[in-house]
């Protein structure tokens, strides 16, 4: 078997806590599907038969109860569970799992929406022989209104500073803004192998990432590695240009000194090599290939840790971790995944998702929304660009714009809500109205 | 007996409608012709797409007819007149079945053609893809005209559209996808395959490939993108992933190692000659590696028949490779003096290690590297003599006539040595050797053993590659002229891979065996395939 796909189900949505406080993240549901079904659905298109999923009991009792993953997921679907209590980074979840671990990895995150095709990113892994190889993308503009926010003015991200070489594949440095004191120090030995380099800041990270079983292994051996993104990336990342690696000292890397005490004992090259390096080692001496030209170095600079990534330029990635990002995800699934149940004598745009066996009365007019199951609906409400979860009752005469009602509210007759974010099981008051708001404990 | 065929059944025939009664001799061989007149209706029905085939291709009314025309006719076998007398038999007796009295005459024409054929098939050597009409060969009937088909490998009949639905078939078979043709094809080469290195097939593979072994899958890709390229290292390659596969096999039950293991590696091969046709040297290798494997005795243990085959590999990548350059580079240092200056064109691995032993045996000379595009693998050369110390100068093929005075000798790698002496490498090379030879500079082509074909060529058209078209776009100071070359309807991009170069430019060839000249390769052929 070539790779083995492990799907992080156990987080905990920490920048979206109004959606997550009652759903988890991986069942929220989006165009009526719990999260979890896009990176699911994605892994069995490509072709996978067997999916680990790591997550907590009380996903995965929602998982064996909800009808969408149950039928539509043809996968053998096996589920992990580990401690809710959030300490468990996803590095550590990895490390818990490795005895099923049997072959190179690809890790997905739950909340990946993606059309991307995959291939792409595992013939890079493929075909260089590489530890890691994520898929990244072009970050998009929110353009939707988002409840709660004032304006138009968005959040402070902190940006990351991602480095790629002449031909966009090789991955050469990662940061974060909040990681920079000063600011962005490059090595000197990469400008020196690479002295063209692109450096990107507005891409986001899909959380995709191919990686090798040494690299598993390493982890068992490593435990102060706890989160994929935030160390263990960079560390591939930085160790691509150690010096250890290349065993050639140089005066410039006393910072590199530095790192190498910090950095764990145990050589990750040791785990790389395989057992016919010296043959793959004589294929590579005779091939007249080489992946950069201008220096005297040979194929990769002699390096066998090598990290690359595919950035996508055009189509869906997204990552559903805020609550901007999750209604944008729910504009676009009902764009792009099946619409179910037209009703007549009502007005529905044919970018709405009704959900099943919901009640949808007459005069009622629903655009660009997406309804959930058992949800409600009396005459004369207007839903525009809204999200409405399951179980929702919408009493007559509502006005619902630009708003996320969660599941089982019940939204009294005649209410008019602009750009509002309605929690669990809350009651809004006939007659009211609200703007802008984000109501959790009415 | 062979003669005496047609004649016999005409007696027969006419003795019949006599009604006299026939003789014990005659009843016996009315018998054999039947059985004959069986086999031969089995073996119409393959001969005829065959024949129809051959029957349109001087049809078709393209304005490279005369060329296409030409080729398929040389095709057929070893350039001796065996397919001038076929199709002409193959008109002449439509149906072998029927037997109406023919005159003499025709019947010695039928004679006479069927004895060509027969001789020529005798002289040509089995091909390595060819699988020559054996069953024809060694049933030659007596009675019947048996033209002697070989069967043309697939690679290089792709406007066939017969032949593209059988290799359809065969690939689903194998669950394997099939590759599709891109791009317009200039018309001379629309035999062959176009590849677009932008759709590779791992698009239509799942992603973990269950059908494929992963090594397999890595190295279509590796062979695809041209990271591993030469002949050296794609054999190495080839041989590195099949002992991955041969360690992570296990025999079914009720199932031999011998067999199922070779049935297991078809799909491979298949899947590979998909990514990019396969090489000469790669040929061989599976060859040896099947041999190998079938010659596994069946009371030999999994786990023992397994580091065999492994210790096989080893041993043939040791001797055929890896003591092979350090024999050729003995040979050729000796043809190596002081003061020379050695002209190499691309990046041929087996020169630039004679080049690199030679250096180091203190001989002083320089190199001139010429380079051509769109591959441009002499960069990769030179990179790889300087870093010795070598002195090089860098050339592109448009100055090979500028820079020749200064050239004491020039150094060839090969891709493959045909029967018929013709060197096949990298296109460009014949050109070298032209010039070479028209200012009296000797031409040295270094070449393994294993790397020498049965196959025959006269030309550059019949068999080679085409590559990517899209890799002769250059953009240069922002602006692709090239860019929308699809939309202009006259214009064609041709990417060709291959060329041979005519024994006669050619004076020496440094193998492991010795120098040899040119035209010895079919000794060493035959010698090989007596040891064998």
């Amino acid at each position: 078997m070539e790779f083995q796909a492990v799907l992080m189900a156990a987080g905990g949505g920490s920048r979206m806590t109004d959606l997550t406080y009652n759903t988890p993240k991986a069942m929220l549901p989006v165009g009526n599907k719990p999260l979890m079904w896009y990176p699911l659905n994605l892994l069995e298109r490509v072709g996978f038969e067997e999916v680990i999923v790591i997550t907590t009991k009380e996903v995965q009792k929602m998982m064996s109860a909800d009808p969408k993953i149950k039928q539509d997921v043809k996968m053998k679907l096996e589920v992990v569970c580990i401690q809710e209590d959030g300490d468990m980074g996803t590095a550590d979840a990895l490390r818990h799992i490795q005895p099923k671990i049997k072959t190179d990895i690809l890790v997905v995150s739950c909340d990946l929406i993606t059309d991307a095709a995959l291939h792409e990113v595992v013939d890079l892994f493929r075909a260089h022989n590489a530890t890691l190889a994520m898929l990244m993308s072009k970050a998009h503009e929110f353009t939707e209104t988002v409840p709660g926010q004032k304006g138009k003015k968005k959040t402070a991200e902190q940006r990351d500073f991602v480095g790629v070489d002449e031909s966009g594949k090789r991955l050469l440095f990662m940061a974060n803004e909040a990681d920079l004191e000063e600011g962005l120090s490059i090595r000197k030995s990469i400008l020196r192998k690479h002295p063209r380099v692109h450096i990107k800041t507005g891409l986001v990270d899909a959380h995709l990432y191919c990686l090798k079983k040494s690299v598993v292994d390493f982890l068992t051996d490593n435990k102060s590695i706890s989160s994929i993104r935030g160390e263990l990336v960079p560390y591939l990342v930085r160790k691509q240009f150690s010096k250890t690696i290349n065993g050639q000292k140089t005066k410039d890397d006393v910072e590199d000194q530095n790192q190498k005490k910090s950095d764990s004992s145990t050589n990750l090259e040791l785990h790389i090599s395989s057992r016919d390096e010296p043959l793959l080692q004589l294929a590579q001496e005779r091939s007249c290939w080489n992946d950069h030209r201008g220096d005297m170095s040979e194929a990769y600079h002699g390096g066998k840790l090598r990290c690359y990534v595919h950035i996508m330029d055009q189509g869906l990635c997204y990552r559903v971790n805020t609550l901007a990002a999750y209604i944008e995800a729910n504009r676009l699934v009902s764009g792009t995944y099946d619409v179910l149940n037209v009703f007549y004598c009502i007005n529905i745009g044919s970018d709405s998702i009704i959900g099943a066996s919901c009640q949808v009365a007459e005069k009622t007019s629903i655009k660009r929304s997406t309804i959930g199951n058992s949800t409600t609906v009396k005459e004369k409400v207007k839903v525009t660009n809204s999200i409405i979860m399951h179980g929702v009752t919408i009493e007559e005469g509502c006005n619902i714009q630009g708003s996320v009602i969660c599941s089982n509210a019940i939204i009294g007759r005649g209410a008019d809500l602009k750009y509002c974010l309605v929690g669990n099981g809350q009651r809004i008051e006939p007659e009211g109205e609200a703007h802008n708001i984000i109501g959790n404990d009415a | 007996m062979l003669a005496d065929g047609p004649e016999k059944t005409g007696d027969i025939e006419r003795i019949k409608n006599e009604g006299k009664e026939l003789t014990k001799e005659e009843k016996q061989r009315l018998r054999k012709e039947k059985k004959q007149q069986k086999k031969n209706k089995e073996k119409k029905d393959e001969k005829a797409p065959l024949e129809s085939e051959k029957e349109k291709k001087p049809a078709s009314s393209s304005p490279a007819s005369q060329a296409t025309a030409q080729p398929p006719t040389q095709k057929a076998s070893s350039g001796v007149p065996a397919p001038a007398p076929v199709p002409v038999a193959a008109s002449e007796a439509p149906s072998p079945v029927d037997k109406p009295a023919k005159s003499k005459a025709e019947l010695k024409a039928e004679r006479r053609a069927r004895q060509e054929a027969e001789r020529a098939s005798k002289q040509s050597k089995k091909g390595e893809v060819g699988q020559q009409a054996a069953p024809s060969k060694a049933k030659a009937p007596p009675s019947e005209l048996q033209p002697v088909v070989k069967r043309l490998p697939e690679h290089i009949q792709v406007d066939n559209p017969e032949v593209l639905k059988k290799l359809a078939k065969k690939l689903e078979r194998q669950q394997i996808p099939l590759r599709s043709d891109y791009g317009y094809k200039v018309s001379l080469f629309s035999h062959l395959h176009q590849y677009s290195r932008k759709a590779p097939l791992t698009q239509q593979l799942s992603i973990p490939s269950s059908v494929i072994h992963p090594a397999i899958v890595q190295l279509g890709l590796q062979y695809s993108q041209g990271i591993v390229a030469g002949s050296n290292a794609r054999s190495v390659a080839l041989l590195h992933a099949f002992k991955q596969i041969i360690r992570d096999y296990t025999t079914p039950p009720n199932e031999e190692l011998s067999r199922d293991l070779v049935n297991k590696l078809k799909p491979y091969i298949s899947f590979l000659n998909q990514c990019r046709p396969l090489s000469a040297s790669m040929g061989n290798a599976i060859k040896y590696i099947k041999k190998e494997i079938s010659n596994i005795p069946s009371q030999c243990k999994e786990e023992e028949a397994k580091s065999k085959l492994q210790d096989c590999i080893d041993c043939y990548i040791n001797e055929k490779i890896i003591l092979a350059a350090k024999a050729i580079a003995k040979y050729a240092i000796e043809k190596i003096s002081d003061g020379d200056v050695i002209l190499v064109y691309g990046c041929s691995s087996l020169v630039n290690h004679i080049l690199c032993e030679a250096f180091e045996k203190n001989r002083k000379f320089r190199v001139i590297v010429v380079d051509s595009r769109p591959r441009l693998e002499g960069r990769e050369a030179l990179r790889r003599l300087v870093q010795r110390g070598i002195s090089c100068t860098y050339v592109l093929i448009s100055a090979v006539s500028y820079i020749l005075p200064e050239v004491s000798k020039v150094f060839l790698g090969a891709h493959a040595l045909l029967a018929n002496g013709y060197v096949m490498s990298r296109v460009g090379t014949s050109q070298i050797a032209l010039v070479a030879k028209a200012f009296n500079v000797p031409v040295l082509v270094c070449c393994e053993t294993y790397k020498f074909c049965e196959r025959v060529q006269t030309d550059s058209f019949v068999s080679n590659e085409l590559d990517d078209p899209d890799d002769l776009i250059v953009t240069r100071k922002g602006k692709t002229h090239l860019e929308h070359w699809q939309d202009v309807s006259s214009l064609g991009l041709l990417n060709l891979v291959y060329d041979v170069t005519p024994p006669d430019f050619v004076d020496l060839v440094i193998t492991d065996l010795g120098m040899i000249p040119c035209t010895s390769v079919p000794v060493v052929l035959r010698v090989k395939n007596v040891d064998q």
